[in-house]
């Protein structure tokens, strides 16, 4: 493929007077994996639909796979798997059933006893989908989404309410998609998931794209990594300021703690320490702290990320 | 096993689908109770009743049995095009399946189709069972086998029109007012509808208004095909008007989420 497996361009897409995507403008590469993060309300959702298919673009362009979503629906559904935040199953229907079901609509389907025990849907048997748990319901989703082996997915929050065990389980099944050289496309609101899972992440806030790159460019971007020292108060700051390179900067947040800020790398490390057997201090703690997605976003916007 | 995420995509041949679609929706209809009740068991029991009912209704002159029969498979046919495809549909948007399916390759018309194609499956095991049971409770039909014939006649005719109603209401208002509205159509069609009484026994000014209706045009189609005569005009032009009208309506109106 030449083009983006994604393309959105100028996209707008208000509801009444709020405004929920706002100029929005943003691509994926095929065969990545490519987070959508945001906090609740940044047109997360509203975007994926709207690629989707299922809103028409009230401003703006919305390419997928090369096809508009709207017109060329009917060419892209065997193609494109989805996953919705929420329902989307018969509640009486037992998710084998459901999944066999849809498998059915799709000319070279997985395998559907072999995909229900991957996603550990085995055990559920004749359960009634309105009585699974929101993590069985969940998983059932997405293995509709995959069933069809399609060459992109739209996974909107697709950890949401699952316990840590099947949120890793479904990290390793988003990993090995990538493997076999499906795109993926999913929304979070999860940092560490989109740190751990993307190739790239698009960061939204109130509808508008705040921040885009791959998680190692977007948390060493800008501010460096700092280090954290705990010990006895009152250290001589300025006396370790002299011992460290040029550009380095030391505070006492507070009594006995201190942050050092600027390269922290091992030579930095060493030169810390050297100084303070040199002084004759034991240090209790120290901490390198790397800047994560969450202090991006602080940053970028002056609000945590999952307020 | 091992699972080969390798993408092949591509839709099922069209015919897969809607079959797939049909067996979905039949599967899950008979697993409804509610739904079984209203499909058989109260039409059975009206089969039943039936036999005892001119001393409760005057059903005019003849065997009971014979008159109540062909009222019954009209409501039968009512409860299955209508109330039960009412019902599930607006559970299906409510519970977001007819979103879901709308990115899966099965086109729209062919969801209609499956919906169609399970109510159809189950008409012919409720127009089964209630032929066979009125005979043995000693039903004598008159017409011989064609009457048969224009009974799967007009129980398509009456789907078309009852499923196009059914899917008006369940597509335009919310799951609980469909699920209310549904029954309550059913009831009042059942008591003052021209279903089980026959239209002559109607008072006069009421008879024209109740022959217009599809309840009145199906069951006054199903007593004159089983009392030997031929398919009357009037029930096939009633049906077909109430099929077209509903089709147009639900096609303008329907909202898939």
């Amino acid at each position: 493929m030449d083009f983006p497996a994604v393309e959105v361009a100028g996209l707008v897409m208000r509801y009444g007077d709020a405004t929920a995507v706002d100029g929005l403008s943003l691509t994926v590469d095929p065969g990545t994996v490519t987070a959508v993060l945001g906090p609740n309300g940044a047109g997360k959702t509203t975007t994926i639909e709207t690629c989707e298919g299922y809103r028409t673009p009230q401003e703006g362009k919305v390419r997928v796979l090369g096809l508009d979503p709207v017109r060329d629906a009917a060419r892209l559904r065997p193609r494109v798997g989805v996953m919705l935040q929420s329902g989307g199953a018969w509640s009486a229907s037992y998710p084998h059933e459901m999944l066999r079901y849809v498998s059915r609509l799709y000319a070279n389907p997985l395998d559907v006893d072999a995909l229900v025990e991957r996603l550990g849907l085995g055990g559920v048997g004749r359960t009634p989908y309105r009585r699974l748990s929101g993590g069985q319901q969940q998983r059932l989703a997405l293995a509709t989404a995959l069933v069809g082996r399609p060459e992109l997915v739209f996974l909107d929050e697709p950890t949401a309410g699952l316990d840590p065990q099947a949120r890793r389980a479904t990290w390793e099944l988003v990993d090995e998609l990538r493997a076999s050289g499906v795109t993926v496309v999913l929304t979070t609101h999860f940092m560490d998931e989109a740190e751990r899972l993307a190739d790239w992440v698009h960061v939204l806030d109130h509808g508008r794209l705040i921040a885009s790159g791959t998680p190692k460019g977007l948390t060493s971007e800008g501010a460096e990594n700092t280090l954290r020292l705990t010990g006895p108060p009152g250290i001589d700051v300025s006396g370790l300021l002299t011992a460290l390179p040029e550009g380095t900067q030391v505070v006492e947040q507070a009594p006995g703690t201190y942050l050092v800020s600027g390269t922290i790398d091992p030579p930095l490390l060493q030169s810390v320490t050297t100084w303070c057997v040199d002084q004759g201090i034991l240090l209790d703690g120290i901490a390198v702290r790397r800047r994560t997605l969450e202090d991006v976003f602080l940053d970028l916007t002056g609000r945590e990320l999952r307020s | 096993m091992s699972l080969d995420f390798a993408p092949r995509p591509g839709a099922a041949p069209m015919p897969r689908m809607v079959a797939a679609q049909t067996l979905m929706e039949t599967r899950l209809l008979l697993r409804n109770g509610e739904q079984l009740l209203l499909a058989l068991v109260i039409p059975l029991l009206l089969l039943v009743a039936g036999t005892e009912a001119t001393r409760i209704v005057d059903l005019g002159p003849g065997r009971p049995i014979d008159i109540i029969t062909p009222g019954v498979l009209a409501l039968a046919i009512l409860s299955s095009s209508f109330t039960s495809l009412a019902i599930a549909t607006g559970f299906e948007r409510r519970y977001g399946v007819i979103k879901r399916l709308g990115t899966t390759p099965l086109p729209r018309w062919g969801l209609l189709v499956g919906k169609i194609g399970s109510v159809l499956l189950v008409q012919a095991v409720q127009l089964t069972v209630l032929c066979l049971v009125a005979l043995w409770l000693g039903w004598e039909p008159a017409g011989g086998a064609a009457s048969y014939g224009w009974m799967v006649v007009l129980a398509l005719l009456g789907t078309a029109a009852f499923a196009g109603l059914a899917l008006l209401l369940a597509g335009t208002l919310r799951a609980e007012a469909t699920l209310a509205i549904a029954n309550l159509v059913y009831v009042l069609l059942l008591v003052g509808g021209a279903v089980l009484v026959p239209l002559d026994r109607y008072p006069e000014a009421a008879q024209t208004f109740l022959q217009l209706l599809p309840s009145g045009a199906l069951s006054e189609g199903m007593r004159t095909v089983f009392e030997g005569g031929a398919l009357p005009t009037s029930s096939v032009v009633v049906l077909v008007v109430w099929a077209a009208v509903a089709s147009i309506a639900t096609a303008r109106t329907f909202k898939w989420e």
